[in-house]
């Protein structure tokens, strides 16, 4: 197809056609990662439903201030992502590549902190099995249910950075090579989605593990 | 018969434009990929044929002779794990979907080619690792694998198959997702929604359900995984958990998992009915709105599984009066096909009596539900032959027959071939008969009482399981006749022309086999689907 320029598959119409096309299927494919961590909410809202008391204690073993930090640089991570995709649009190369890398970097903070947050739980005994240990709280039964889902949780979360950290080096290099510019530059935009959706969840994630019962009277 | 125009040098088609494997294997083309994923289910079909064939030959005496218990949990697992993760959700959608989507909306292939490709190899993969369990001793948990059995005392390889359930439903979620975006974006200039033809329409709804609804099986097993494998436990008791949350959740898309099997089915009968009745299908609107009311209401039924499982009888009844509310846009359906051959020009060719037999076993399939979804009569039910008969109606009666319906519609179109009339009626009629002779014995077991599950009973249910058994041994040989024929054909079928059946779909304008392209020229749409033209009314075999 030589009338076609070299972004085009062969396919497709014109360039609004693929374009279009990549962006609802990102669409799509967000519908179906709400649906993913949809039965972890399930599992979250019935089991908190049925035992708040051991939710509560439990939420209080969580380290505040870690996850307040961690929430910040995730939030941040979103600004320098949705500055990438503008610089994208207006063809600045180099601030594009440096605004990548910079949501690269917070990325990587994000999941070291929280890698030093897991390790403190395992030091802690706070991993479900057979040395759990959640010293002091109340319904100690079933506050190893309050860690599963804190685990399966932010472990799927964390998962989805990782693959988003792969994606994100893929495309630094190929915007150094300036393959992105005001014509074609949806990889960008539709990895900017996929960036925010999983800044979104860790938005709901972060009260529901970590805000529970933090007003009452410490026990 | 149509002749073919004169053809001065055969243009190259997508089976013969490159032969090398590497060629199939890489293979952007979504025709390729729809015959690789046929190769592929179909393999899978003789699998869990295979597991379905011990299981009645273990049945056809009181006692258990052939296998012992725990290998007969095995076996009922195994096939029906195979026959619904590896061929029911992927066949009709994966194989025929992924072949005509594309013909039918006039375009040049799904919007997502490569993704397309990844899909069929995500399947293999899962695939793979059901193989795996199979050879290394299977799993006997059912293929429900309802906790804290499947994750604290099972002996099988529950992890590796939950793993292989997993990665096969991404492939699922991926063909959905390339099949709305294609739908939406991809459709050729002047092809507006409602001069889609109605397959398109039910693949549009069963790809809203792989999208919405798998997901939620894939994070259930994740969860499966994690208690059994690593001892974080979410539903069993031992661990503070709730095994009823699994069986919702597991629910959530095991049920709307069916309407994936049957709503394509239901396209190809439509297609079918249409063609060899030469009329436009009756109601067409109703048709197209029937497939997305049972994809939205499928979702809204689940809890019809869990009336005996410790639900409130108040959403027991929340759910049973959902469940009938299915029963209205599937009997839609049904009445329209009637009423489009009602004074239509009926030919009766062998799809048209897959179609037939679709028609026929699908209400029964369809009116013993509303057996089971009243929730008194299920108390009685639940757990018997009934509900095992019930919904081998609906997928062997529905699915495969929709399935077979369609292979045998537009083989002449994948294949450029005629496959032998009289062999491919009679093999339809003795798929009828087995199909029947095998399952309704067992709607009678399981009204008297006979629990699923089990590989010895009384021996008052001997005679109705011999009748049963022998039935399977007719069904098995309905499904091999085609595969025999259908080979042949391919060597020494007749060529068959662009368009045998005289069909004005969009499909059957192009040659046969298609072009890699499918068109010469993007086709340009100017009036509704089934517009037929007296000429084009053609009398085959």
């Amino acid at each position: 197809m030589a009338s076609h320029s070299l972004a085009l598959q062969h396919h497709f119409e014109d360039a609004e056609q693929q374009k279009d096309a990549s962006t609802i299927g990102m669409w799509v494919f967000l519908l179906t990662e709400i649906m993913f961590f949809g039965g972890l909410f399930l599992a979250y809202f019935v089991y908190r439903q049925e035992y708040p008391a051991a939710f509560a204690s439990a939420s209080n073993k969580t380290n505040l201030l870690i996850g307040a930090f961690n929430t910040t640089v995730l939030i941040c991570s979103s600004l320098t992502m949705a500055l990438a995709v503008r610089c994208a649009a207006l063809g600045k190369k180099n601030l594009l590549v440096l605004f990548l890398i910079l949501t690269l970097l917070l990325g990587g903070a994000f999941l070291g902190v929280k890698a030093y947050e897991y390790h403190d739980k395992y030091v802690h005994h706070e991993i479900p099995g057979a040395h759990f240990d959640c010293e002091g709280c109340i319904d100690a039964g079933h506050t190893p249910l309050f860690f599963a889902l804190y685990f399966g949780m932010t472990g799927l979360h964390a998962s989805h950075m990782l693959i988003g950290f792969v994606l994100l080096v893929i495309l630094i290099v190929r915007a150094q090579k300036g393959a992105f510019g005001p014509e074609y530059h949806t990889p960008v935009e539709l990895f900017g989605l996929y960036w925010h959706f999983v800044d979104i969840v860790w938005i709901f994630l972060f009260p529901l593990l970590y805000l529970i019962d933090r007003s009452g009277v410490p026990k | 018969m149509i002749t073919a125009p004169p053809i001065v040098e055969k243009p190259k088609n997508y089976l013969n434009v490159q032969s090398t494997l590497k060629s199939w294997l890489l293979t952007y083309d979504h025709k390729r990929i729809g015959i690789l994923y046929l190769i592929a289910v179909t393999f899978f079909f003789a699998v869990g044929g295979f597991f379905a064939a011990m299981i009645r030959l273990e049945l056809a005496t009181p006692a258990g002779d052939l296998v012992e218990s725990n290998v007969y949990n095995k076996l009922f697992t195994m096939h029906g794990i195979v026959m619904v993760f590896l061929f029911l959700i992927p066949s009709i959608p994966a194989v025929l979907g992924n072949f005509l989507l594309p013909l039918m909306i006039g375009a040049k292939d799904v919007a997502f080619p490569r993704l397309n490709l990844l899909s069929w190899y995500v399947y293999m993969t899962g695939g793979l690792f059901i193989t795996y369990v199979l050879l290394t001793g299977g799993v006997d948990t059912g293929w429900t694998f309802y906790t804290p059995f499947s994750t604290s005392y099972s002996n099988g390889y529950v992890i590796a198959a939950g793993l292989g359930i997993f990665i096969a439903g991404f492939s699922s979620i991926l063909t959905g997702l390339n099949f709305i975006v294609t739908i939406h974006r991809m459709r050729a200039p002047g092809l507006t929604w409602f001069r889609l033809p109605l397959f398109v329409w039910a693949h549009y709804a069963t790809s809203m359900i792989q999208v919405l609804g798998t997901p939620v099986i894939a994070v259930t097993l994740f969860l499966l995984v994690l208690e059994r494998g690593f001892h974080i436990g979410f539903f069993d008791p031992a661990y503070g958990g709730d095994p009823v949350l699994f069986q919702h959740l597991f629910w959530f898309y095991s049920h709307p998992a069916v309407y994936i099997m049957i709503l394509p089915s239901m396209g190809v009968v439509t297609e079918i009915v249409s063609t060899f009745s030469s009329k436009k299908p009756y109601g067409y609107t109703f048709i197209a709105f029937s497939s997305i009311a049972i994809a939205v209401f499928g979702f809204l039924v689940w809890g019809h599984h869990l009336f005996v499982a410790s639900q409130s009888v108040y959403a027991g009844m929340v759910f049973s009066i959902l469940s009938y509310i299915v029963a209205i846009p599937s009997a839609i359906k049904v009445f329209n096909w009637t009423a489009t051959m009602y004074k239509g020009s009926v030919r009766v060719t062998t799809p048209m009596l897959y179609a037939f037999g679709f028609i026929g076993l699908f209400t029964v399939g369809g009116l013993t539900g509303l057996f089971l979804s009243s929730m008194g009569m299920d108390v009685h039910l639940t757990d018997t032959y009934f509900v095992v008969a019930h919904f081998h109606y609906v997928m062997v009666g529905g699915a495969i027959m929709g399935f077979l319906g369609g292979i045998h519609y537009w083989w002449p179109k994948m294949t450029g071939k005629m496959y032998p009339d009289g062999w491919s009626k009679i093999s339809a009629i003795i798929v009828f008969l087995g199909f029947n002779l095998t399952f309704f014995p067992q709607f009678l077991l399981g009204y008297m009482g006979m629990p699923r599950r089990y590989h010895v009973y009384p021996a008052e249910f001997q005679v109705l399981n011999v009748l049963s058994s022998a039935g399977a041994s007719i069904l098995a040989l309905g499904y091999l006749i085609p595969f025999i024929y259908l080979f042949w054909s391919l060597k020494y079928g007749e060529d068959a022309g662009p368009n045998p059946w005289g069909s004005p779909g969009l499909e059957w304008q192009t040659s046969s086999p298609p072009p890699p392209d499918n068109f010469e020229v993007t086709p340009v749409v100017t009036e509704e689907a089934y517009t037929y033209k007296k000429q084009e009314v053609v009398q085959v075999g």
